[in-house]
């Protein structure tokens, strides 16, 4: 099969329409948690109020931030330089480490606390308790999950641009991956309100 | 490929120009063509395991009380009836096998979009089958919950619904991938002068499909993610007694299912589009409203899915809007039935294969969508509500709707790709079996579902017995039919008599090209200058 005639503006339709399905994928736990949070109102408030407000929200800058070094990495190789790409790529990638290593605490933390899915102090708990951080877990699991997944497809690209396969004239996979860097920020910035801020 | 050499006198094409044989240049295939074959050989295989569990079921059914299996076998029976008939055979069944053989060609390109993603999808594919197969013989056996999942028995049972369920959500990442496939393929490659108002119809039926399955298929990802949740961590999300909703599991679950039964059948809507006009050597009549129609049914299509659950507890507003809102998806479905019946006035009918299968869709996919709104009518659902009733309903718009379709397209247009062509009498033999031996089971079942009798229960009440030894009888019928088709199929295939370009006189791209197909399809880009059902000039041998 020839692939000479590369068709990068189809590339990044498909490329917009998985990240649709991405967004539908959270949309499901979205909608279970706005019915729960009708249901058990009073419970997700005080459930919310356990969540680290300080480590939510340095998770926050920290995968702000990575976005604008993903972002910069695109114009930096539209722009032919190669070793800056190759750096932001790098600062990328350590945002998101950052970003695994404080939500290794953070859920650690609350491991010690006996806080769960399934844990006994939930299961005695009030019901409305034990669904909230059913939720939590799953929703913020399922992110770091994506977090893991884009780190990977990062890492892969950069080697790309390292062996010159992406390139200023041919750089369709890098601004695809960067995509898929975004809908990991942008899923965060809806679950870090909606869990940690306005309960 | 051993058999190419007994393949002579026809062209190679696709199958041997590349210079490439053995298995692996099938399975590392990027040719659209050998990947609709991959599909095709699979969602069969699965298709047959499928009829036979089918007709375990019901040889189970034909008298009250124990006749094969026990109790906890027949469960497993019917849930993995369920699982492979509808997530390894009827949902990849003709977007993916017919239309990656067909669609590229039909809009003058050389291949999809992203021709490796597509051979990546059939690995999915394959890995999500070889998953759930794997789930039927290891762990605590097969799933009995039914395909539905339903909790909070699937949260609880001891068999391997965990295993099972992961599978289908590697199944549907497999059917994700296409549809984003298709959708990009038919937006940037179709040759020039291929305008949206010169699409073939299937073509149009598969780009509405294919937002389906962008769009819905993910919500039953997350929904099964969280059944394993339920199971490995116990997180409760759907359980009663720790403040979940199992309500909810059957809302979401609906959310995708309903919608997919809409990636089931517009494909096999739009291959009776393309079929009917060629058979009646009529441009079909009302192209826009039906390609129009498409698009509305995947639209209206996903607003439904309450409709599943008149009995589960819903607001009556809730079920007077779900119901309103079914039966104005029947609206664009009849718009099609009437414009395929338009089509046939004052045609020149021949009657040949792909014509009767095509035929008999229309009769049976009007009975099963009539009978859909029985059941969309919330009032006379909650009587045949978890009956048989529905189970006949089902297997009308299913069976005799997308299977009869998938048939018709295989005697359409497998000889176009094979070079070769079946016997044209066994095979109306084996269309007509199945037509009657079809009814029979069905039809029956539909009658039992409205005197009573449950969907799923193993035992029956003896006033029962009389019409499920019918529809038993029935199964068989239909299995003899379906042998007389395959064998006759598959020997036309193999060693029939060589085609021509154009055996039927179609007037879409896939029938200008040389038989078999090359491997990129055109000797040079196509230009269009008609519509997909203009006749004129166009020979029937």
């Amino acid at each position: 099969m020839s692939h000479e005639h590369k068709d990068n503006v189809g590339a990044k339709l498909g490329m917009w329409l998985f990240l649709f399905t991405e967004l539908l994928l959270f949309g499901g736990l979205f909608i279970l948690y706005s019915v729960y949070l009708s249901r058990y109102p009073h419970e997700f408030t005080l459930a919310g109020k356990e969540l680290n407000v300080v480590f939510g929200a340095t998770n926050t800058v920290v995968l702000l931030t990575s976005s604008l070094f993903a972002a910069m990495a695109v114009t930096s190789i539209k722009r032919g330089e190669k070793k800056t790409t190759l750096s932001l790529l790098v600062a990328t990638l350590a945002c998101a480490a950052t970003f695994m290593v404080i939500k290794y605490f953070e859920w650690t933390a609350k491991f010690h606390h006996g806080i769960y899915p399934g844990s006994p102090k939930l299961t005695a708990g009030p019901p409305g308790e034990s669904v909230f951080f059913s939720l939590y877990y799953i929703t913020t699991g399922l992110h770091g999950i994506h977090v893991l997944i884009g780190g990977a497809l990062l890492a892969w690209i950069g080697s790309k641009v390292q062996s010159g396969r992406i390139h200023a004239g041919d750089n369709v996979t890098l601004e695809n991956g960067t995509l898929y860097w975004h809908l990991v920020d942008l899923v965060w910035i809806f679950i870090f309100p909606l869990y940690y801020l306005i309960l | 490929m051993s058999s190419a050499e007994s393949r002579q006198p026809i062209a190679a094409g696709f199958w041997g120009d590349t210079g490439k044989t053995g298995i692996g240049s099938w399975i590392f295939s990027t040719d659209h063509k050998r990947i609709g074959l991959l599909y095709l050989y699979s969602v069969t295989g699965f298709f047959l395991v499928g009829v036979i569990l089918g007709l375990l079921i019901r040889l189970e059914l034909m008298a009250p009380g124990k006749t094969i299996v026990d109790a906890p076998t027949y469960n497993a029976l019917f849930t993995v009836h369920g699982v492979v008939m509808i997530f390894l055979f009827i949902i990849p069944g003709i977007p993916a096998s017919f239309g990656n053989l067909v669609m590229p060609i039909q809009i003058g390109a050389r291949d999809v979009a992203f021709p490796r993603l597509n051979l990546f999808s059939w690995w999915l594919y394959a890995i999500g089958a070889v998953v759930v197969l794997t789930s039927l013989f290891t762990g605590g056996g097969a799933p009995d919950t039914g395909w539905t999942f339903y909790v909070p028995f699937s949260a609880r049972t001891g068999t391997n619904v965990s295993l099972a369920v992961f599978g289908v959500f590697i199944l549907g990442f497999s059917s994700i991938l296409t549809g984003v496939n298709f959708v990009t393929t038919i937006h940037r490659l179709r040759a020039e002068g291929m305008s949206w108002g010169r699409l073939p119809l299937f073509t149009w039926s598969l780009y509405a499909t294919a937002w389906v399955q962008i769009l819905a298929t993910p919500i039953i990802a997350i929904t099964l993610v969280l059944v394993i949740a339920e199971r490995v961590l116990g997180a409760g999300l759907f359980d009663p007694g720790r403040g979940g909703d199992p309500i909810m599991f059957q809302h979401l679950f609906w959310i995708y299912s309903h919608p997919a039964v809409y990636i089931m059948i517009l494909p096999a809507m739009g291959v009776i589009s393309d079929i009917i006009p060629v058979f009646s050597r009529k441009p079909i009549f009302g192209y826009k409203m039906i390609a129009a129609s498409s698009i509305g049914i995947a639209a209206a299509g996903s607003l439904v899915w309450g409709h599943h659950m008149y009995t589960s507890g819903m607001s009556d507003t809730a079920i007077m809007v779900f119901s309103f809102l079914t039966f104005i998806v029947a609206i664009p479905s009849a718009i099609k039935v009437f414009n395929w019946v338009s089509t046939l006035y004052k045609g020149s009918i021949s009657l040949e294969a792909p014509m009767l299968f095509a035929l008999s869709f229309v009769l049976l996919f009007s009975i099963g969508g009539l009978s859909g709104l029985i059941l969309g009518a919330a009032a006379t659902d909650i009587h045949v509500h978890d009956t048989h009733f529905v189970v006949g309903h089902f297997h009308y718009v299913m069976f005799g709707g997308t299977g009869f379709a998938f048939f018709a397209a295989a005697h359409y247009w497998l000889p176009k790709f094979f070079g070769r062509r079946y016997k044209e009498k066994p095979a109306i033999v084996g269309w007509a079996l199945m037509f009657v031996g079809f009814n029979i089971l069905y039809w029956t079942m539909q009658v039992l579902g409205m005197h009573g009798m449950p969907r799923r229960y193993y035992d029956y009440l003896p006033e029962f017995a009389p019409l499920n030894f019918v529809a038993t009888v029935g199964s068989w019928i239909l299995a003899v039919g379906l042998i007389v088709m395959l064998v006759n199929l598959v020997k036309g295939l193999k060693s029939g008599e060589p085609i021509g370009e154009n055996p039927w006189g179609g007037a879409t791209l896939e029938w200008q090209i040389a038989t078999p197909p090359p491997t990129e399809n055109f000797e040079e880009d196509p230009v269009v200058t008609r519509g997909p059902y203009d006749f004129k000039g166009v020979v029937k041998p």
